[in-house]
């Protein structure tokens, strides 16, 4: 029968099932700080050990300062954000890990960029790790999602979850993106579509010939925002780029291994004539550059669009969320997205903090000068490998000249549980993914955009159009 | 974990859609390496006029009056009434902790994101899906009438208003089997551990640079 690459991986992966409920086996459990300590504290509670070790690979990012490394830990400033880092160190060191990456090493970052940096996550894996935006992985085909605490515990004692098959979505993307439209715009106009609920339930794949131009950092900006709509998986058919990516990388598998690995990989894509529950549909040329106006990521626009007025929502409740979006973010209907003014920019995340994010936001910066009403413009590498490879590449030289701060990696003003975040009724140009009430800050306003819309704000002080810069 | 079988609760309106898990716990709450406490800073910048942090004497800050959790007719609900996609963002499971903490045990909305969903679960909560008509009319009778309870009862799947209205709800049956009888995950899962090893020697063969 043909399957789709959801149910391959699921199929392949289940140990036991009854009445449609399933232990699936987990291959790569990615840890960090936030979600990991009662976890670990469950464990020591119960006398219980991880069933395989092999399998973790953890790192500090959430929690990490982008500055100040040269005092070490001891530059944390807040001793409860340092006590959950130390934390982790002791855990790590009293359970074991394939690999641990602590604070200040030169391969630690964000646990969704090392991962596929490192080799750690590899196509036909089933991935889990606190996180929501685990999601990200599924641009390798892997099975990936973000699991909560309880879960961590779960996966740690027994190699397992227990999980209930998604129904599928196809969200296909055909066409060639524009110049200046990038995977980011590709998600936020998906998510426009179909609304932050609508991929409740679902596992998407994202197919279509717009998906398969993209690069694989492009694919993990997709995949990373399924969250986003709402479907706790996303996913990418294996091609000749996924196994291009992972060549080389430090836990690939060689010789004889990779040989067997890539021949397996090549059959993980949906096959012809298997069906999805829903499919979905976008032409590519359709997509312009996006910005969010809200306080959901399905708040969104076209860069030449305007902030929506309320005869445009489709219900009660909508239009009570709007109503309380337009307070918060401190707009009115009608309002031309490229007439509002930025206070801060923040280029990094998970989303789009990789190599080639940081490029193209430096090819808008470069020879310009951020804008005297933008009072910080932070540039936050993905993890310690990607800044390294940037610096090689100048890129820190240009962002430093255009007036941005190049920071050290982590998820920094993402979530703004470190010292980097907006003040009350700042308003932001983030490359982030969630622009939720307070998410950068209490009473921070921030927008969504792409890296290059971002340093394009940074640029001119206001949302603008990049492709006419 | 403990049972949930049933629950005759004051039920407290939160008229709004897509409530984030950011907005149910923010995150300078999520440095904590505790399980329980989150209770008192649940909804917190709704709930409060400053700035919340971690270790404040939350009894000396300054509620915010217009908040509902906040009115007098709505202090020691034990079920949460809300809208559609209701725990959406992050996977952060301090959301249920801090819910729970704060004193509810059931949660009524027409739809939840898929994440929160199964972390109320795994703590002995109840998210109960029914339609948007059926949510609207109970928040209208919520409104309408002070000292609002309904009774859930999880073995029958079902709400009752005060009026003896009955409104069957779906859950998924190892679910439902797990909060009856208050059963931890992982002991169940380990019932399985010879097949997990199993499973695993064999994928290992298939696959051995997954083990590498």
């Amino acid at each position: 029968m043909a399957k789709t690459l959801y149910d391959k991986l699921f199929d392949s992966h289940v140990v036991h099932e009854e009445n449609g409920t399933a232990l699936i086996y987990i291959d790569r459990h990615l840890v960090h700080e936030v979600t990991s300590p009662q976890a670990f504290e469950g464990l020591r509670l119960a006398g219980r050990k991880p069933w395989r070790i092999s399998s973790i690979v953890a790192t500090a990012d959430h929690n990490t300062p982008t500055n100040g490394w040269d005092k070490g830990l001891a530059g944390i400033a807040d001793p409860v954000a340092r006590l959950q880092i130390e934390t982790l160190t002791s855990n790590i060191n009293e359970f074991g890990a394939k690999a641990y990456f602590p604070f200040m090493n030169k391969n630690q970052g964000i646990v969704h960029v090392v991962g596929p940096e490192q080799g750690a996550t590899l196509p036909g894996m089933t991935v889990v790790c606190g996180d929501s935006h685990t999601s990200t992985h599924g641009a390798f085909g892997a099975l990936a999602h973000g699991i909560g605490t309880s879960e961590v515990e779960h996966v740690m004692a027994t190699q397992c979850l227990v999980q209930k098959k998604s129904k599928t979505m196809q969200v296909l993307v055909n066409g060639v993106l524009g110049k200046g439209v990038t995977a980011k715009d590709v998600a936020l106009a998906i998510i426009g579509k179909t609304g932050t609920a609508g991929g409740n339930g679902y596992a998407i794949e994202f197919a279509g010939s717009a998906i398969r131009g993209l690069s694989m950092e492009g694919r993990m900006t997709l995949c990373n925002m399924a969250i986003e709509a709402g479907a706790r998986a996303g996913l990418v058919a294996v091609d000749e780029k996924t196994i291009e990516y992972v060549k080389g990388r430090p836990f690939s598998p060689t010789a004889d291994q990779w040989d067997a690995a890539v021949a397996y990989w090549q059959t993980l894509h949906t096959d012809s004539g298997a069906d999805f529950d829903t499919v979905v549909t976008l032409n590519a040329e359709d997509i312009q550059p996006q910005v969010t106006w809200g306080t959901s990521p399905e708040m969104v626009v076209s860069v030449d669009g305007r902030v929506p007025s309320l005869d445009l929502a489709k219900n009660e409740v909508q239009r009570a969320d709007w109503e309380r979006a337009y307070a918060y973010m401190g707009l009115t209907p009608n309002t031309p997205i490229n007439e509002i003014n930025i206070d801060k920019v923040f280029i990094g995340s998970c989303t789009n903090s990789r190599i080639e994010d940081l490029r193209a936001a430096a090819a808008v910066a470069k020879g310009k000068h951020i804008a005297p009403n933008v009072k910080l413009a932070l540039v936050v590498p993905g993890s310690g490998l990607v800044k390294a490879q940037a610096e090689q590449e100048g890129l820190d030289k240009i962002f430093i000249a255009a007036g941005f701060e190049w920071r050290e990696p982590g998820c920094s003003m993402c979530l703004a549980m470190n010292a980097d975040r907006l003040e009350s009724g700042e308003r932001c140009a983030s490359t982030s993914n969630r622009n939720f009430e307070g998410r950068q800050g209490q009473g921070g306003r921030t927008h969504l955009v792409s890296p290059e819309m971002a340093a394009a704000a940074a640029i001119t002080g206001h949302f603008v159009d990049v492709r006419g810069l | 974990m403990d049972k949930f079988i049933q629950l005759k609760g004051l039920v407290a309106p939160l008229d709004r859609a897509n409530v984030d898990t950011d907005a149910i716990i923010p995150k300078q709450f999520l440095k904590s390496i505790k399980r329980s406490g989150f209770g008192p800073n649940a909804f917190d910048e709704w709930r409060y006029l400053d700035h919340g942090e971690p270790g404040m004497d939350n009894s000396k800050r300054k509620i915010n009056p217009d908040f509902v959790l906040n009115q007098a007719r709505y202090l020691g609900a034990r079920v949460l009434l809300t809208r559609e996609n209701f725990g959406c963002g992050s996977s952060r499971e301090h959301a249920p902790w801090a819910l729970e903490d704060f004193g509810f045990k059931v949660i009524i909305a027409s739809s939840y994101a898929d994440i929160f969903f199964n972390n109320c679960f795994k703590n002995g909560m109840l998210p109960i899906v029914l339609s948007a008509e059926i949510v609207d009319n109970l928040f209208n009778q919520v409104f309408a009438a002070e000292g609002y309870k309904l009774d859930v009862d999880l073995s029958a799947q079902t709400v009752t208003t005060p009026s003896g209205e009955v409104f069957k709800f779906e859950v998924d049956a190892f679910r439902k089997h797990c909060l009856l009888n208050g059963l931890d995950d992982i002991g169940l899962t380990m019932q399985h551990q010879d097949k997990i090893k199993t499973f695993e020697a064999k994928h290992q063969q298939a696959q051995p640079w997954l083990f590498n």
